[in-house]
């Protein structure tokens, strides 16, 4: 018997294919992210739009905030810990978090390392903005990658770059000859292994979402055909003018993503999407995509 | 005309199970509209979440169609899928398809932290086998009625049940690349393959 093996970790994230994971929170919102058909949700205290508004340390939320709605909803609920903050993870496992994220939206606690989350027996979602970030994070134990995008930002410039970035960076993997990978695991500066296994594979050996900007319908999808296999939404939800419209309309938009009339139909009559920054706008030393290694 | 399994690929673990429709080398079509119900002789209802699916099938307009094809065509889910397929699953959230005489109770087991990979012994016909599956936040069988055949039990509960010509399991066989309930569920389809291949 075995319990919280790399496979089983890997196993949850399989499940999670094919839908939307919504920030909310609090169990209020968390009902209608549930209601609207979320496969899973993300509480934090402050969706990353109020982060960046707010500024400040952005720290692990408050376990009873978490608790509260791991209460009140049936799918599994995910929840952020710091960069390095391992102290963090540990208090998010004893709370039997289904998934925790390691996650540039809050505050990094550490410059250098990232959590072991092979130490972990709940499993960890990482960001990346290329395959180099993904494969490291992956060797670390993270059974769940998804691009970073620029979170709050409602623009999906930053998700496409880094959704694009990987996706090529697998392509350039799989044309490469036997003896052309150590190099490229040296300059990528991932473990050589995990080299080797997506130059097979032609694709991550974890499941790849997408996170970071998603505000509409049409970005779900956009997306998904880029080659994401689930979308995670912060802001995009309740920084819009009706969330449970919006949410329930991008679920469709996920799994119907190649289907242009069934997209027209979810993305006509919603009300106004939430406003978006230029990325130019955003000063340099405050891109969260900048946060972590 | 060469028979084909649909996997329900609202949302969930369907490309699981397409690899092990591939390595069976049975033809397998993802189903997303009532319309692709038609070109199929038996459907696969993956894990995922059951709320999702709820939401979707209803979407889709997919909730009558598939009892349709029920009657005619086996059946087979896992995890959510055995949610899907249950007579009552006990929660609002989810409207469940009644196609097997049982009642789940959803993430009976837990949360993530519990879910595991352990060894089960199936009893199927003279077949008996043991086999590794994942459980994932898994469902439990709470009650089953008299014409529901108990395929395999884990720690003393049935967790794989076959209903007339519907199975449904608990666990997920298709992380494991196990493929003996894909045979079982879909016995005729599968075996005229073979036929197929031997001829």
């Amino acid at each position: 018997m075995s319990k919280g093996s790399f496979d089983v970790k890997v196993g949850l994230a399989e499940m999670l294919k094919g839908g939307v994971i919504m920030d909310v929170t609090d169990a209020k919102q968390a009902k209608i992210a549930e209601d609207a058909g979320a496969v899973a949700v993300m509480a934090l205290e402050r969706i990353p739009a109020d982060i960046r508004a707010d500024g400040g340390i952005a720290r692990m939320s408050d376990p009873a905030m978490i608790k509260d709605i791991q209460n009140t909803v049936s799918i599994p609920v995910m929840a952020k810990c710091r960069i390095g903050h391992f102290a963090e993870a540990q208090i998010l496992e004893a709370l039997e978090i289904d998934f925790i994220d390691e996650s540039e939206v809050l505050t990094p606690a550490d410059e250098k390392n990232h959590i072991w989350k092979h130490s972990f027996k709940v499993p960890f979602v990482c960001g990346c903005r290329n395959l180099g970030e993904a494969l490291r994070r992956i060797g670390e134990g993270a059974a769940l990658i998804r691009t970073k995008g620029e979170a709050g930002s409602g623009n999906i410039i930053e998700a496409v770059r880094h959704m694009r970035e990987v996706q090529s960076n697998i392509k350039k993997l799989t044309k490469m000859d036997d003896d052309e990978l150590m190099a490229e695991s040296k300059d990528m500066g991932a473990p050589f292994s995990l080299v080797q296994q997506v130059s097979n594979l032609g694709r991550l050996p974890v499941p790849n979402f997408a996170a970071g900007g998603v505000a509409t319908p049409a970005d779900a999808s956009l997306m998904m055909q880029l080659g994401a296999e689930t979308v995670f939404v912060g802001s995009g939800i309740y920084k819009s003018d009706d969330p449970a419209s919006r949410a329930k309309a991008i679920v469709e938009a996920v799994t119907f993503f190649e289907d242009s009339d069934k997209l027209l139909h979810v993305s006509t009559g919603l009300k106004p999407a939430m406003k978006g920054l230029d990325i130019s706008e955003i000063p340099e030393d405050q891109l969260l995509q900048e946060r972590g290694w | 005309m060469v028979k084909k399994i649909g996997i329900l690929a609202l949302q969930g673990n369907f490309q699981n199970h397409k690899l092990i429709l591939d390595h069976l080398g049975v033809e397998s079509t993802y189903v997303r509209y009532s319309s692709n119900l038609d070109h199929i002789n038996g459907l696969i209802i993956p894990g995922g979440e059951s709320t999702t699916m709820t939401k979707l099938i209803d979407k889709a307009g997919l909730y009558e169609s598939i009892v349709s094809f029920a009657a005619k065509n086996p059946i087979l889910g896992t995890c959510a899928g055995l949610i899907m397929m249950a007579d009552n699953a006990m929660d609002d959230r989810v409207n469940t398809l009644k196609l097997l005489d049982i009642d789940v109770e959803r993430n009976a087991s837990g949360r993530q932290i519990h879910s595991l990979v352990d060894t089960l012994t199936i009893n199927y016909n003279d077949v008996q086998k043991k086999i590794d599956v994942t459980f994932i936040r898994a469902p439990k069988i709470v009650r089953y009625g008299n014409n529901v055949n108990i395929i395999a039990k884990y720690k003393g509960e049935p967790c794989a049940v076959q209903s007339g010509m519907h199975v449904g399991l608990s666990f997920h066989p298709e992380l494991n690349g196990i493929s003996i309930f894909h045979k079982i569920a879909f016995n005729n389809i599968i075996n005229n393959r073979q036929e197929l291949h031997a001829a």
